[in-house]
């Protein structure tokens, strides 16, 4: 348990650090979702309308925007190969990089999503949903793009390569993350959409982690 | 007996075999599935003559599915078995499975215009296919994105078993969201919901379409083992040229 909460540590010290890497991405967030009133007209109802699927959608990009750098500093330093040799398994390594991943953009972009919603005119019944399928939902974003960040290593041409991979299996995170939003929207109960997003985080949590570190032991073959 | 078929030779010997039959079951099932099917089935009651689509679209279908689970079997035995042969077949199979799931879609969205009104709706069956569809891309992308081939097959491999989940969500899709797109009505239970008529073409285009699989199949893998052959030879005789020349000679011994 040691070595995971170091290896947390490690990459939040990294982070903070080199500094400003989060705050970029929380910096895309915005800007990508304040591109769409000036590209669909400022319409107050037509924007409270498509928001909650604008938001997702920023969120998506965003938090695979910092996913090629997850395993890539680390790959080209060696130190990906020290934290293999650890008697702790890859597994444990794998997650408590997807935390630090999730620590570093995911919560960032939690906080920023109300000031938008805000921005944006998002009615307040609305809110709360948002703030409970990004809580639920960006874990399993961070868990299933692991899987990519760790398989793209060492080939060409790797950021591109990486959305084409990951982009796909974030759908169903996506479909429930802003029906959840539209439902709490339209006066329903957003209870169903967040058990299901539940539910995919509980999958992920054990098979990424699985996954991803299988991926990592083929590229220091 | 898993592993004699390890060895290329006596698999290029089989394939050689298996080929022709291949080949000639394809030519008479699909011939007789189209003439059954395009003139001798009766036209739907209430979908008129374009219920005949059906014909290429459900068994596309039915291979787009069939090809990724034969794809994540492969991978699976080429990474633990690291058997040479499954990551060949899983190599050729993506994109006949692609081509497939390609034509699944195309058919599908060619019968929505006329009976639901519109090329495409967001429905979860359509959905979780166009999804297929993206990992197949996915996986050939990633199985390319290698100088190394070898880390390109391992890696690729992993992602085709991560995107099976996607293979229990487009079979279930069509009960566990109700939406347009209509459920199984040849696999059910309680017998197909088919008329014999209709389902006897429609069997037999499957089967034609499975036999095209193979025979397919057998062409590209041959492909692969001769192109594995060409490209040793050639750094064989590339080794046998630095050797000639001492001064820019490696190790002869480099290339196997």
């Amino acid at each position: 348990m040691s070595g995971f909460v170091l290896v947390i540590r490690r990459d939040l010290h990294l982070a903070f650090r080199q500094g400003f890497e989060s705050l970029m991405v929380v910096a895309f967030f915005v800007i990508a979702v304040l591109l769409f009133p000036l590209g669909v007209g400022p319409e107050t109802n037509i924007l409270a309308r498509i928001l909650p699927g604008v938001i997702w959608v920023a969120a998506l990009l965003a938090s695979m925007l910092s996913l090629e750098r997850l395993f890539q500093t680390d790959y080209e330093d060696g130190s990906l190969e020290l934290l293999a040799l650890q008697p702790v398994a890859l597994e444990v390594m794998v997650m408590a990089k997807v935390t630090a991943h999730w620590l570093t953009t995911g919560l960032p972009l939690i906080v920023a999503a109300p000031l938008l919603a805000v921005l944006m005119n998002m009615p307040a019944d609305g809110l709360w949903a948002l703030m409970a399928a990004l809580v639920i939902g960006t874990p399993s974003l961070s868990l299933i793009g692991a899987i990519g960040a760790a398989l793209i290593l060492g080939s060409r041409r790797g950021g591109i390569l990486l959305s084409l991979l990951v982009l796909p299996l974030y759908i169903p995170v996506l479909i429930f993350g802003a029906s959840a939003v539209d439902a709490a929207l339209g006066g329903f109960s957003a209870k169903p959409q967040l058990l299901i997003l539940s539910g995919l985080l509980v999958a992920a949590l054990p098979l990424c982690p699985w996954a991803g570190a299988a991926a990592l032991r083929q590229s220091m073959e | 007996m898993f592993h004699r078929f390890a060895n290329p030779a006596r698999f290029l010997r089989l394939a050689a075999a298996v080929q022709p039959w291949a080949a000639g079951a394809t030519v008479v099932l699909l011939a007789t599935g189209l003439v059954l099917g395009l003139v001798a089935s009766p036209a739907d009651y209430q979908q008129g003559e374009t219920v005949r689509i059906m014909y290429v679209h459900v068994p596309s279908a039915w291979m787009a599915i069939f090809c990724y689970s034969a794809l994540a079997g492969a991978c699976a035995v080429a990474l633990i078995w690291k058997h040479p042969l499954a990551g060949l077949a899983a190599r050729a199979t993506a994109p006949i499975g692609a081509a497939f799931t390609f034509l699944a879609l195309v058919t599908g969205s060619l019968w929505g215009k006329p009976m639901w009104g519109t090329w495409w709706v967001w429905d979860a069956r359509l959905t979780s296919v166009l999804v297929l569809f993206f990992l197949y891309l996915g996986y050939m992308a990633l199985d390319n994105a290698f100088d190394d081939p070898g880390r390109g097959a391992k890696a690729s491999s992993i992602l085709a078993l991560v995107g099976f989940v996607n293979v229990p969500i487009i079979k279930f899709s069509v009960d566990w969201w109700n939406t347009l797109h209509q459920p199984s009505s040849v696999v059910k239970m309680g017998g197909p919901a088919i008329h014999p008529s209709m389902l006897t073409p429609l069997l037999l285009m499957g089967l034609a379409f499975t036999t095209y699989y193979v025979w397919v199949l057998l062409i590209r893998i041959r492909r692969e083992i001769i192109a594995t052959k060409i490209r040793a030879l050639q750094m064989r005789q590339a080794a046998g040229q630095g050797a000639a020349a001492p001064a820019a000679a490696p190790a002869p011994g480099e290339a196997r």
